[in-house]
C-alpha cells in the first residue's frame, strides 16, 4: 500500500513527506496558475482542504436542512431524532453558558460542532484509500481529505470566533469599553495624586498582557484542534508506513491502526466539542460584564 | 503548513454555513423541539386529567350502586310492607266474610227450624184433633170441646 503509484520507489521518509502535502494552487511569478510549486507564496489555495471542508459543509447543511424541513411531522425518524439530540445538546450546552440572548450563538455552536466534527471524521477514512484514489483515477498527486490538519482551516474558523468575540464585546460594552478592557485590567491605574505618572505604563503594561490574552485566544482554540487532528493523521500514517514492513510488522501495525481509530473516534467528538464550548465560552465573556 | 489564501477561504465557507444554518436551520428545528415538547406537556397533563375523572366517576359510580341499592331496599321494604297489609287485610275480611256467612246460616237455619217447628206443630195439633176427634166422636161433639183443642195447639 506504501507504494504510490506514478512516483516510483520511494523511502518512508517520502511517503509521509507526500501525506502532508496539500494539493495547492496558486499565481506564479511568470502570471500564470500552477500546481503545487507554492511553497511559501502567501496566495496560494489548498484546494485539497477547501474541497474537503466545503463539501463536508455542504454535507452537514443538506443534511440538518432536510431534518428542519421534516420536524414538524408528528413522528420523527431516527435520523431526525439523533438530529433533534445533537441540536439540543448544543442548545443546552449553550444555554449553561450563554446567559445573554442571541440568535446567532446557538447557530454558530451547532455549526462548528457538526462542521467540525465530520472535518475530523475524515481522518478515520483509511489514509491511503482517497489520495491512492485520486492519484491512480483522478491523476491528482496530492490529496490531504482532513481539512482539520491544515492550520489554515482551524485558523480560518478561530479568526472568525476572535472578530465575532471583538464583534460582541463593542457591542455590549461599548468601543470605551472595549478599549477599558483592554488597557484597565488586571492592574487599574490610579486616577488621581502622584501615582498619575505611573498611570502610562500602567496602561501599557496591561495592554500588552490583555492583548496578548485576546489573541491567544483564537491562535490556542486553532492550534488546538490543528495540533491534535495533525498528531492523530501523523500518527496513523507512520502505522500505515509499517504495511509494507512484512507480514509481522504488517499485523502489528493492523492492531495498532484499530486501536488507534477507536482511540480517535473520542478525540474527534472532543475536539469538536471544546472547539464549540471556548467559542461559546468566549463569546459569553465578550458579552458578560465583570 | 504555509498560511495562505485558504485561511481566507474557510472563515468565508464558515461565515456561509452559520449563516445557512441560522436562517434555514436553527429555527425551525427549535421550533419543532418546543412544539414536541408543548404536545408532549399537554399529553401528559392530559393523561392526568384523565386519571382524575376517571378516579371521580368510579366514585360516582359507587354513589349512585349505593343509592340504587338503598332505593332498592326501600322499594323492598315498602312491598313487603304492602303485601302484609295486603294479607292482614285479606284475612280481617275473610273473618268477617266467614262471620257474615255463619250469622246468615245461623238465621235461616233457625228461621228453617222455626217454619218447621211451626209446620209440625200445625201438623201436630191437627193430628191431636184428628185422633181427638176420632175418640171423642164416639163419645162427644167436637164443637163443644174446640176451646180446649185450642188451648192445647197453643201449648205445644
Amino acid at each position: 500500500m506504501a507504494a504510490e503509484g506514478g512516483h516510483g520507489p520511494q523511502t518512508t521518509g517520502d511517503y509521509i513527506q507526500h501525506h502532508l502535502q496539500n494539493l495547492q494552487v496558486c499565481k506564479a511569478e511568470s502570471g500564470e496558475w500552477v500546481w503545487n510549486e507554492c511553497a511559501g507564496n502567501p496566495m496560494a489555495i489548498n484546494v485539497d482542504s477547501m474541497f474537503w471542508s466545503v463539501l463536508l459543509g455542504v454535507v452537514f447543511i443538506v443534511l440538518f436542512r432536510r431534518a428542519a424541513k421534516n420536524s414538524s411531522s408528528a413522528k420523527p425518524t431516527k435520523f431526525q431524532a439523533l438530529v433533534e439530540i445533537v441540536v439540543e445538546f448544543v442548545d443546552s450546552s449553550v444555554k449553561d453558558t450563554f446567559h445573554g440572548k442571541s440568535r446567532l450563538i446557538a447557530p454558530l455552536g451547532l455549526t462548528i460542532f457538526v462542521w467540525v466534527f465530520l472535518m475530523n471524521l475524515m481522518d478515520l477514512v483509511p489514509v491511503d484509500w482517497i489520495p491512492f484514489f485520486s492519484s491512480e483515477v483522478l491523476g491528482i498527486p496530492y490529496m490531504k481529505m482532513v481539512p482539520s490538519t491544515d492550520v489554515n482551516v482551524t485558523f480560518g474558523m478561530s479568526i472568525a470566533v476572535f472578530f465575532l468575540i471583538i464583534f460582541y464585546t463593542i457591542k455590549n460594552k461599548g468601543i470605551t469599553g472595549f478599549i477599558g478592557e483592554l488597557t484597565l485590567h488586571p492592574i487599574a491605574p490610579p486616577t488621581k495624586g502622584i501615582g498619575l505618572i505611573a498611570a502610562p505604563f500602567m496602561i501599557a503594561f496591561n495592554f500588552i498582557l490583555e492583548s496578548v490574552a485576546l489573541i491567544a485566544k483564537p491562535v490556542s482554540l486553532s492550534l488546538r484542534l490543528f495540533g491534535n487532528m495533525f498528531a492523530g493523521e501523523l500518527i496513523f500514517i507512520l502505522i500505515a508506513t509499517m504495511f509494507s514492513g512484512g507480514l509481522l510488522l504488517g499485523a502489528g501495525g493492523g492492531l495498532l491502526h484499530v486501536g488507534w481509530a477507536i482511540f480517535h473516534v473520542l478525540i474527534i467528538t472532543l475536539q469538536a466539542f471544546i472547539f464549540m464550548m471556548l467559542t461559546i465560552v468566549y463569546l459569553s465573556l465578550a458579552s458578560e460584564s465583570h | 503548513m504555509d498560511i495562505n489564501m485558504t485561511l481566507l477561504g474557510q472563515t468565508i465557507a464558515m461565515i456561509v454555513f452559520v449563516w445557512f444554518c441560522m436562517k434555514f436551520i436553527w429555527p425551525p428545528l427549535m421550533a419543532a423541539l418546543e412544539e414536541r415538547q408543548k404536545q408532549i406537556e399537554e399529553g401528559l397533563a392530559a393523561a392526568d386529567k384523565g386519571q382524575e375523572s376517571l378516579v371521580k366517576a368510579a366514585a360516582e359510580a359507587d354513589d349512585i350502586v349505593a343509592e340504587a341499592r338503598k332505593q332498592a331496599t326501600d322499594i323492598l321494604n315498602q312491598a313487603n310492607a304492602r303485601a302484609n297489609e295486603i294479607v292482614a287485610d285479606g284475612k280481617a275480611d275473610g273473618v268477617k266474610e266467614r262471620e257474615r256467612q255463619l250469622s246468615a246460616a245461623k238465621s235461616e237455619i233457625e228461621q228453617e227450624s222455626n217454619r218447621a217447628r211451626e209446620e209440625l206443630r200445625g201438623q201436630v195439633s191437627a193430628i191431636a184433633i184428628a185422633s181427638a176427634e176420632k175418640i171423642l166422636n164416639r163419645e162427644i161433639d167436637g164443637k163443644a170441646h174446640d176451646d180446649i183443642l185450642g188451648k192445647l195447639a197453643q201449648e205445644l
